[in-house]
């Protein structure tokens, strides 16, 4: 039980009940220029980014209007037949993203610890410049690469997984018998399965430079603590970089995602367009939905037009998910972050 | 019968890093110490007994933590760090390339000047961390004993026993010291080096972990740096005063019984320093 003191001059009439009151601010004009200046070129990113929503959206009304809902269940894409749908072409966007995530999520995490723990020194600012630089290449270069040099040899690959896994049916070949007298090697030569590899190529800089931020932050302290334990070095990055770089590896590898979902060069020189829908990506043929754009977009008119960029449209919204949730993850605080005393 | 008794050995350890229950002789034999191209330990020599907690004292600046680490081999974490001279446990130089690392830093453990549990690991993981990092394997009844067993004789489990699974961020900061600790107290080791840890603790915490130190004293042999000349005073039996006098690199100036260095130091700079008259 605690007593009050009252310490008002016996007599005074009580104080009346306070209220929390207003602080304002002024801003001289230098800082008002200043913050309306910086908050104009922050609204403009906001502005281009949702006018392209926007435009491609509105893109949507007329498309539907012609096509009706058959458009997102419709696997050909015929402007001769005038039969145009998308589920061919969502499916087989995600399945190349994918195939190319399976490359990209392993080596790049590899190279990303690497680099940051296994390097030595003087070697890892190179290595960290030349996966940024991997970054810089542009995406017809790596596309005339894997047209010529992995396509060749991948399709081994895809022989062998054929030939040993094929009861599988995502790794099943028609009319591809791997064991056959005479190889049918056409039948396994620019496939989902190749174009995603080539894809993986371009996002491996991408999500590497993501976990190497993160990574690098690792603190000292926890990592000391773990050596003075006795630990190994890859006792240490189980321990402390990996669950500190969680959040970067799976930012990072979302990003990877978003990126490989729009690709468009390397698809569209190797994989070779077909509109069937199947999932047997070491097969020939497939299609993704910058693919189909860049593919029409020269002979689409009107009603067909829209179509395509209401296509894109669909992408765009993929997208920007893939990427705000990879946003959302990298920037998540870990739960350790908050107690830093 | 108590399993966790560590079998009886002979006085004189016949084997190299013999895990004796009360700790191991460390001895600093002529080490000295570089970041680069500045030295910043010169010839230092320093026999820590076991049964003995060894207080480093001095200024800051004067390189006793840089000892402090060289003592299990942390120094060398840092890419430009050099050094020079042994540092023998039971007689053994842990330096010797046919000495692995990870079992002179198990041999040896470490807890920092600021608590470092692993955040993403409970309490309980936190504690026995030192085996998975070690890749050794004990059964749930072990590592249950394991934990209670460290947390004791570190003074948190009275605080701590019915939240194990609570993350080890959410302790204060004197009850994170203590966790480090039980941590380092998990892999048994035959020395328990400090790096003022104190220094970023509540009075309150400070006593809870200076009598810890009190505890573990004829359990490990204890090393540990401290600005702080009271609790020098109070947890140690021997002391060691560090200096570095302008750009000359850190030396030794006096080092002896605790008792002696704060009641009769033979050195005018010890008898300032003790004394607050500088530093």
């Amino acid at each position: 039980m605690t007593t009050l003191i009252d310490l008002r001059p016996a007599g005074s009439a009580p104080e009346p009940d306070d209220a929390p009151r207003p602080i304002r601010r002024s801003l001289s004009l230098p800082d008002y220029v200043f913050r309306w200046g910086t908050t104009g070129i922050g609204a403009v990113v906001l502005v281009i980014t949702g006018g392209i929503g926007i435009f491609l959206g509105y893109q949507l009304v007329p498309t539907l209007h012609h096509y009706g809902l058959h458009f997102f269940a419709e696997n050909q894409w015929n402007p001769g037949l005038n039969i145009l749908g998308i589920s061919s072409v969502l499916i087989g966007t995600v399945e190349v993203a994918l195939i190319a995530l399976v490359f990209a999520f392993p080596l790049a995490l590899l190279t990303a610890l690497y680099i940051s723990e296994y390097a030595p020194s003087w070697l890892r600012g190179s290595l960290t410049a030349l996966v940024d630089l991997m970054a810089a290449i542009p995406s017809i270069l790596y596309a005339v690469w894997g047209f010529f040099l992995i396509c060749p040899h991948a399709l081994y690959v895809a022989r062998w997984l054929n030939e040993y896994f094929g009861w599988i049916p995502l790794f099943h070949v028609q009319n591809g018998d791997a064991r056959a007298p005479v190889f049918t090697a056409t039948q396994y030569d620019y496939s989902p399965f190749i174009a995603g590899m080539v894809v993986s190529m371009m996002v491996i800089p991408l999500a590497c430079a993501v976990m190497l931020g993160v990574f690098g932050q690792a603190p000292i302290a926890e990592r000391e603590g773990a050596y003075a334990l006795g630990s190994t070095r890859w006792g240490m990055i189980r321990t402390v970089v990996l669950p500190f770089g969680r959040g970067g590896i799976i930012g990072g590898t979302m990003l990877a995602l978003g990126r490989a979902l729009g690709e468009t060069m390397a698809v569209l020189l190797i994989l070779s367009l077909n509109t069937d829908i199947k999932f047997r990506p070491l097969e020939l043929g497939g299609v993704t939905t910058a693919q189909l754009i860049a593919n029409f977009f020269g002979e689409a008119t009107g009603g067909q037009l829209s179509a395509l960029l209401a296509a894109g449209f669909v992408l765009f919204a993929i997208t920007i998910l893939v990427n705000t949730i990879a946003a959302m993850i990298v920037n998540r605080s870990r739960s350790g972050a908050l107690t830093e005393i | 019968m108590n399993t966790f008794a560590a079998p009886a050995i002979d006085a004189a350890p016949t084997q190299a890093y013999s895990a004796n229950p009360s700790g191991a002789h460390l001895n600093a034999d002529r080490i000295s110490a570089w970041f680069g191209t500045n030295k910043v330990l010169e010839r230092v020599s320093l026999s820590m007994p076991p049964g003995t907690v060894t207080a480093l004292i001095g200024p800051s600046g004067c390189g006793k933590s840089t000892f402090l680490r060289i003592l299990n081999r942390m120094h060398e974490l840092v890419p430009s760090a050099k050094l020079a001279g042994e540092v023998r446990l039971n007689g053994v130089d842990i330096y010797a390339a046919d000495n692995p690392i990870t079992v002179t830093r198990k041999r040896i453990g470490m807890v920092f000047q600021k608590p470092n549990p692993f955040p993403a690991m409970s309490i309980g993981e936190n504690v026995i961390a030192g085996l998975k990092l070690n890749g050794s394997r004990a059964s749930r009844t072990e590592r249950a004993r394991l934990i209670e067993d460290c947390l004791t004789r570190a003074g948190l489990w009275n605080e701590v026993k019915g939240r194990l699974g609570d993350a080890g961020g959410s302790l204060s900061g004197g009850q994170q010291q203590r966790l480090c600790i039980a941590r380092s107290l998990a892999v048994s080791p035959d020395v328990l080096l400090m790096d003022e840890p104190c220094s970023a603790l509540d009075p309150t915490s400070t006593r809870r972990i200076e009598e810890t130190i009190a505890i573990l004293r004829n359990q490990v042999t204890i090393v540990i740096v401290t600005h702080n000349m009271q609790q020098a005073a109070r947890v140690s039996q021997q002391c060691a005063f560090f200096l570095a006098e302008q750009g000359t690199p850190g030396q030794i100036v006096e080092a002896g019984a605790t008792k002696d260095i704060f009641e009769q130091p033979r050195d005018p700079r010890t008898a300032d320093y003790v004394h607050g008259r500088f530093g």
